[in-house]
């Protein structure tokens, strides 16, 4: 039952070979038992869960089912859950208790889907391992040394370890892209804008994007068709219809130009992971698509005006944790001051404090020209360059990851090492593109990710192409040993 | 030594929104702590703010009503600094791309002359809720009912000269912002708060002399007060030998003296940015031109009009634009009564006496503008004297009805009969016959005086009822 597609689940549900309710006690069975070792939930709803999954059970009776009624997935815990713990992977907000519903939270809730509970993340989505959780670690299925990525790498490693049908999670920088790399799924990172951020708790407004985390194409078009749409909540929402996912996916490659990003296949690159994601070009090839080669001459200053734009908007995100309304406040604070200082130190983790640092400097008087201006015109040069290679492609190809999963650890004594795991996500989420991670063949029989990058709302395009790639192939379909 | 002080203003008016700024709470004044506060306003994880479109259509109108430009396109920015008011630790506000731009008001100085103060910019942006310091021992109370009422910031170039002109220009946007609807002008309410830029250079000197900034002040008489203290402190500061430093000052109006509150040094890097959760705001020509289209007349427009229409004098215009609501209530008063010199003799003299007398506003006075120009009907049209319309008047005012009604009741009608009236004049000039020999002897340009006598002696025969017009006329007759 849990390897089945969402597709699948959803014909069992309607055909009556299983209830939600049965379904859902399965997972959360699941949950407790074979992903104990993963960490991978910080809150799990069994109740809640149960009790949607009966009001599913009803729906699907009375014929008014969705084809996510009834089917079990989890929330990346960033996301505002009415009456459940949101705690963002931090200590700030490990008793937050949300007054209400992230919009994409209550999309799916009304396309059926069941919550089973929250997955563990970076503290804030910051990091790339997953490691800086106030939760502790979550451990990649496919190696229990190794991380699932971040920062969303709960949500990476349930969904890996079939632990539910499907997860939401959110890009900044990669967060969705990496870890579904390193854990051998699918993520896709929507446009920015197409899925409301409202009820997201932010970490870098101009860049977040949520979007689905599944084990294949089809999967995520299905989630992507509830999770998407204008929200008046929040302004930078698109307001604009959203595509027909599903429709699109059958639709022949056979001509259509996929663009090789020379810089991405270079120096940096794991000969491995390149080996495996050369394979996955010569099998779009094999599908009738025509490689051309592109180049993003700026892509090398993504990561450095990331690093200035991301903990810019950070340090400004974050200031609401005062400890004055909500959240972590310190234990007898002396004065105001006190009161800020202790319980910012003792709620955030260091990653999060060293990002509110940076960002406060590149935005401090007689810096902001230097920095944030400069990473601002560097976008726009990374943006110009994606729109010159859609001149000659209609879709980019790259790999996700420089490499797979490292060992727990391994780089979390070294920022930068650290930060460079997104040198090939970030430049999508400065331009605001759509960016998509399937797998590829496994390298030393760990799974290796396949970035595809469309064009502005170009997802149904996205997700036919990896759609056909996955027909074509069985990469999507390898499970870790022991899930 | 002689010294020149220069005074700039910043002017915050609270918009007369319905709902917030960024949320859709109530901006009502006055309810529990608190319960004007939506999500957004808590500065709760993963809300967004919505910009209200109210809020930007009223800055349009500012921008028109003084004349100036508009950004075609403008960004709102996030003004970062802890506060515990401040509940995300940031102010949405606009910094480099204010939505109005150049503008310009016209002041009247002492002698009656014109003096253009430049307008720099007004920009919208978020209020702060308050910090209560009473009622909690040891602690702070906060309520963010305030936080998140729309603001339109108002910033004067630095061309006043002198407290007296200061206030004058602060009356003058708040004539502005009232008449055109964007603000309740409240100042107890803080619904129109001052800061003043205040500085002193030697006079004929270019440069200007270090600032300080007077904040907060919200009232006519605190601001004149306010600047003139720190004018003198300043002149006394560096005649002693000492330097201004430039700071934030508060003035005390109970000591009636500015204090120093943090100084440049002290003062917070705001490490402004584009808000990335608001997209720039672009104002049209569709919404300039709708804004156009119900823009009220303004005060300068409607005093001119005043003059030319009604025939009144440029003072008794003034007084009657001053507010909005007073010269709606003149308008109704003239056109009801059907003498509008006497309607602003009325609304300016009687009617504004038993306002101030009784501490009410013009929405709650017990005579309203009808009933008002129902009275004034009932002098123009000598149903009553302007004498008797006095006591009417103040019955009115105590709730005995209208004036038809309170005439009737007292029976105070002119008396206009001829015959009622020459048996009136005769019977007085019957009763006293010394006074009417001396009259007639008297010297002609005497009389007029004299005739007074008997016009008193007539008008208390009749209770003030008979036609002093007519009374006048018949005596003139009868002693010639």
């Amino acid at each position: 039952m849990h390897t089945k597609s969402i597709a699948e689940l959803s014909a069992a549900l309607r055909g009556g070979d299983v209830s939600s309710v049965e379904l859902t006690r399965y997972m959360l069975q699941r949950i407790k038992t074979t992903g104990e070792s993963l960490n991978s939930f910080i809150t799990v709803t069994e109740e809640l869960a149960l009790a949607q999954a009966a009001v599913a059970d009803q729906r699907i009776a009375a014929g008014e089912a969705t084809p996510l009624t009834g089917v079990p997935i989890a929330h990346k815990d960033i996301f505002c859950t009415k009456d459940v713990r949101t705690s963002c992977g931090s200590r700030m907000l490990a008793d937050f208790v949300a007054p209400y519903d992230a919009t994409v939270v209550g999309r799916l809730q009304s396309a059926g889907a069941v919550m089973l509970g929250k997955t563990n993340m970076d503290e804030f989505a910051m990091g790339s391992s997953n490691e800086t959780s106030y939760f502790g670690a979550v451990r990649n299925p496919w190696d229990g040394a190794t991380v699932p990525g971040g920062s969303s790498g709960g949500s990476a490693a349930a969904v890996a370890a079939r632990l539910c049908a499907a997860a939401t999670g959110t890009d900044t920088g990669g967060s969705i892209r990496q870890p579904a790399a390193l854990t051998g799924i699918t993520g896709l990172k929507p446009t920015y804008g197409r899925c409301s951020r409202w009820g997201m708790i932010a970490f870098a407004s101009s860049l977040d994007q949520a979007g689905p985390m599944t084990r294949s194409a089809e999967d995520a078009a299905l989630m992507l068709s509830a999770m998407a749409g204008f929200d008046e909540r929040d302004s930078t929402s698109a307001e604009r219809p959203v595509d027909d996912y599903v429709g699109g996916l059958g639709n022949p490659l056979q001509g259509l130009r996929v663009g090789i990003v020379k810089e991405f296949m270079g120096d940096g690159l794991d000969a491995g992971v390149g080996a495996s994601v050369q394979a996955a070009f010569d099998a779009l090839q094999d599908l009738g698509v025509e490689l051309v080669d592109v180049s993003l001459p700026n892509a090398g200053l993504s990561v450095p005006a990331y690093y200035v734009v991301a903990p810019a908007e950070c340090s400004s995100n974050l200031a609401r944790f005062d400890g004055v309304r909500y959240g972590h406040r310190c234990e007898a604070p002396r004065d105001l001051e006190d009161l800020y200082k202790r319980s910012r130190s003792e709620g955030f983790g260091a990653e999060v404090q060293r990002r509110i640092m940076i960002g406060t400097y590149a935005l401090s008087a007689g810096y902001y020209d230097a920095y944030y201006l400069k990473a601002q015109k560097v976008r726009r040069l990374i943006a110009d360059d994606f729109r010159q290679a859609f001149e000659r492609c209609d879709v980019i190809a790259s790999p996700t990851a420089p490499e797979t999963a490292f060992k727990l650890g391994d780089k979390a004594n070294d920022p930068v090492s650290m930060y460079l795991q997104d040198i090939y996500t970030i430049a999508v989420n400065l331009a605001g593109l759509p960016g998509m991670s399937v797998p590829a063949p496994a390298a030393d029989g760990m799974p290796v990710g396949l970035q595809l990058i469309g064009n502005y709302f170009e997802e149904a395009r996205l997700l036919n192409v990896a759609h056909q790639l996955q027909l074509a192939t069985d990469w999507h379909r390898a499970c870790p040993p022991g899930f | 030594m002689q010294w020149e002080t220069v005074i700039g203003l910043e002017i915050h008016t609270q918009l007369a929104t319905q709902s917030k700024i960024f949320s859709a709470a109530s901006t009502a004044f006055g309810a529990a702590p608190n319960t004007h506060a939506a999500l957004i306003d808590l500065g709760m994880p993963g809300v967004l703010p919505v910009l209200n479109a109210g809020a930007v259509r009223m800055a349009v109108r500012f921008g028109k009503a003084i004349d100036a430009k508009l950004a075609k396109r403008s960004v709102f920015a996030r003004k970062n600094y802890f506060y515990p008011d401040l509940p995300k630790g940031y102010q949405i506000s606009q910094y480099e791309l204010p939505v109005v731009g150049e503008g310009q008001v016209d002041i009247v100085l002492d002698d009656g002359s014109e003096k253009p103060i430049g307008v720099t910019r007004a920009h919208l942006e978020e209020d702060a809720g308050k910090s209560l310091h009473e009622d909690f021992h040891g602690m702070t109370g906060i309520d963010l009912n305030r936080a998140g009422t729309p603001l339109l910031e108002i910033v004067s170039e630095p061309d006043m000269r002198s407290a007296k002109e200061a206030v004058a220009y602060a009356k003058k946007i708040h004539q502005i912002v009232t008449y055109i609807g964007i603000c309740d002008g409240n100042m107890q309410e803080g619904s129109f708060r001052m800061d003043a830029n205040v500085s002193i250079r030697p006079r004929g000197q270019q440069a200007f002399g270090t600032r300080a900034e007077l904040k907060n002040i919200n009232s006519f008489r605190f601001l004149e007060k306010a600047i003139n203290f720190e004018v003198e402190r300043q002149i006394e500061l560096i005649e002693d030998g000492g330097k201004v430093v430039q700071e934030t000052r508060l003035y005390d109006s109970t000591k009636d003296e500015t204090r120093s509150m943090r100084s440049k040094e002290e003062a917070n890097d705001y490490r402004y940015f584009p808000d990335p959760d608001l997209l720039p705001l672009e104002i049209d020509e569709a919404l300039i031109a709708e804004v156009i289209a119900d823009m009220p007349e303004l005060p300068d427009r409607r005093r001119a009009r005043f003059e030319s229409a009604y025939g009144l004098s440029p003072y008794d215009a003034d007084v009657l634009t001053a507010s909005r609501e007073l010269a709606e209530y003149f308008e109704t008063v003239a056109a009801q009564g059907g003498d509008a010199k006497l309607a602003a003799n009325w609304v300016m003299g009687e009617f504004s006496a038993a306002l101030n007398r009784d501490g009410q506003t013009i929405g709650d006075a017990p005579v309203d503008a009808e009933a008002l120009g129902q009275l004034v009907g009932r002098i123009h049209d000598k149903t009553i004297s302007g004498k008797i319309a006095k006591d009417v008047f103040a019955a009115m005012w105590a709730g005995e009805g209208s004036a038809d009604a309170v005439i009737e009741a007292r029976g105070l009608k002119q008396i206009t009969d001829s015959g009622a009236i020459e048996s009136l004049v005769d019977e007085v000039l019957n009763a006293h016959p010394e006074q009417v020999e001396n009259y007639r002897q008297a010297d002609p340009g005497k009389q007029p005086k004299m005739i007074g006598f008997f016009v008193g002696q007539i008008m208390k025969k009749s209770q003030g009822k008979a036609n002093p017009q007519q009374v006048n006329e018949l005596l003139r007759k009868r002693l010639s």
